[in-house]
């Protein structure tokens, strides 16, 4: 039997949006789903109804074989019945308690040895030993996320769901931990739903991802998918960028790294802890487009390619174009009459070695 | 000479009540700030109303609710086999009434002030309301529920007009320290008065004092161990 999640909620608001979400998909062990959206798109709202601290209206959640909601029959699960492990944006971590009282919190209905040996499990697997005294007070922000993410697994639960993982983190720290997290989510082989506003750790830690905007879910797929083929312009707006296609560096010299895509050898400022297989992630409004045999440019990478499609958005346009890998770019509607840009049309893609983003992924 | 016998049953009502209050008052204050129904104002209200009643109204409602002419006078009588004004059990009733403000509003802010999401966590990690309750939220209000009990005792310490109406002035069982002065300035006998006055000045004096010390956390800065 197939396992999925199946949502389909309706919620109202005084003063916002209404949301009206339904996303299904299949789920396995280790399955990541990524709500992504910015904020006040309402993805916290739909992290929180799944949790059951939030009642939509009308609806139904159902979760592997379990119906969690569903109003027309009159079923309300109480969070306390989910076995859902759940992290809020800021941990919400008990101060009263230490450490290990966060983690022992939700083991209550275990003997006092086996709280302990679950405990004691824990610890050692989010890295926690010589913490189990300290108060939540006492932590740095870092440990303050293991502590809270212990908390919710030590439990066993069926799904996990984290708001803003890592948004309440320093910039440094993030991108440590979120590579860190993603080890950590598959070692758990536990089903997650992820909400965040930062696309980078939607491509990173996403298997699935749903792309959320003004309460509506409005593609759902993989991240790669979402990213590079956005089913309509409001879907490349929210995400923000266009380009994502997958790379390998090869080299690097002067803080500048050289990567390849498809045969085709880009360059991109040195970033921290991308390895060699990377994600490359242009943003179509940092790539500037020329007609064929160039002046010298600051930009580090020329890219020759012919256009394939020229979409019209209001006083923009967004121009595809294939240069051995697919490539978006955004120009104005005067460009696109000045140089009679349509499809066929040889140009070079001109792209400044800082607006390609490496991140990294796992190989494949 | 300081009446003694008055102190003692001061502090046994004093004491009791904030007893009382501290197991009636948590689940009305823990109603008061967390129900969302739309007419919870009006239930606020009857709890605030002891504040501002002059006691003699009060104690005079109380006195007709417990009488032998009301259902419940009548009922508890034919149950105990006397009647409920002039009893320390009566005044025990109206200073609880009399106070129930006092503990129930330190609790409820208390509770107010506890971050909604702490609770929501405790209850996504299978945690029942009940066990949130005395497992998180009774500890982090911890301060306020001192204080609740503090001020009710302080409070029922120097009652005077309810006791006067629903206790009377019965030596050991309804007489208070504050009827006691009352009687002894009235007998021209303001040496005893003074005595039996500063002693309640310096008690209440040393209730407040605990009060704030808790609220302000004047220990958090010594050095632990």
């Amino acid at each position: 039997m197939a396992a999925e999640i199946d949502i389909n909620i309706v919620k109202t608001f005084p003063s916002r949006a209404t949301i009206r979400a339904r996303i299904r998909y299949p789920v396995e062990a280790s399955t990541v789903l990524i709500l992504f959206g910015p904020s006040g798109s309402g993805k916290t709202t739909i992290l929180r109804s799944i949790a059951g601290l939030e009642w939509p209206e009308e609806g139904t959640i159902q979760f592997v074989s379990r119906a969690w909601l569903d109003t027309a029959s009159g079923i309300r699960v109480a969070p306390q019945d989910r076995h859902i492990g759940y992290m809020p944006q800021d941990y919400a971590l008990f101060p009263t308690h230490t450490v290990a009282g966060n983690i022992a919190y939700g083991l209550g209905q275990l003997s006092s040895h086996d709280r302990r040996k679950r405990v004691d499990e824990v610890l050692d697997l989010f890295q926690l030993r010589g913490l189990e005294v300290a108060k939540p007070r006492e932590l740095s922000g870092g440990q303050q996320q293991r502590v809270a993410l212990a908390r919710a697994v030590a439990p066993r639960p069926l799904l996990l769901l984290l708001d803003e993982p890592l948004s309440a983190l320093d910039a440094p720290t993030r991108l440590h931990l979120r590579d860190e997290l993603r080890n950590l989510l598959k070692q758990l082989a536990l089903p997650s739903i992820i909400v965040t506003h930062d696309w980078t750790e939607a491509l990173t830690l996403g298997d699935v991802m749903a792309v959320i905007s003004a309460g509506n879910v409005l593609q759902v797929g993989t991240p790669i998918e979402v990213f590079s083929r956005p089913q309509n312009a409001d879907v490349a707006h929210v995400v923000g960028v266009e380009t994502v296609v997958k790379g390998r560096v090869v080299g690097s010299a002067n803080g500048m790294l050289r990567v390849t895509v498809n045969g085709i050898t880009l360059t991109a400022v040195e970033a921290e802890s991308a390895g060699p297989e990377v994600f490359v992630c242009i943003r179509a409004e940092d790539v500037v487009l020329e007609r064929g045999g160039t002046a010298a440019s600051s930009a580090r990478n020329h890219l020759s390619g012919t256009v394939t499609t020229v979409t019209a958005l209001g006083a923009l346009a967004r121009v595809k174009i294939d240069c051995g890998f697919p490539l978006v770019a955004l120009v104005t509607r005067s460009a696109v009459e000045e140089f009679g840009l349509g499809p066929g049309l040889p140009v070079v893609a001109a792209i400044k070695a800082g607006a390609v983003h490496l991140v990294s992924r796992q190989g494949d | 000479m300081m009446n003694w016998i008055a102190i003692w049953v001061t502090f046994k009502l004093a004491g009791l009540t904030a007893l009382v209050l501290l197991v009636v008052g948590l689940p009305i204050a823990y109603w008061v700030s967390f129900s969302r129904w739309r007419w919870k104002f009006l239930i606020e209200s009857v709890v605030a109303l002891p504040l501002v009643l002059p006691p003699t109204v009060l104690g005079f409602y109380i006195l007709v609710a417990i009488g032998p002419h009301s259902p419940f006078g009548r009922f508890y009588s034919e149950l105990i086999g006397h009647p409920l004004p002039f009893t320390f059990e009566g005044l025990l009733l109206a200073s609880i009434l009399y106070s129930l403000p006092f503990a129930v509003q330190p609790f409820a802010a208390a509770f107010e002030q506890v971050d909604r999401r702490l609770i929501e966590a405790s209850w996504t990690l299978g945690v029942s309301k009940l066990s949130t309750f005395f497992k998180l939220i009774v500890p982090l209000s911890k301060a306020g529920l001192v204080t609740g009990a503090v001020l009710s005792f302080a409070h029922t310490m120097g009652e005077f007009g309810v006791v006067l109406m629903v206790g009377g002035n019965i030596e050991g069982s309804t007489r208070t320290v504050s009827i006691d002065i009352y009687d002894e300035v009235q007998a021209l006998n303001y040496a005893g008065a003074a005595k039996t006055a500063l002693f309640l000045l310096v008690v209440s004096y040393l209730v407040l004092l605990a009060v704030y010390a808790v609220n302000r956390n004047v220990w958090a800065a010594w050095p632990q161990k």
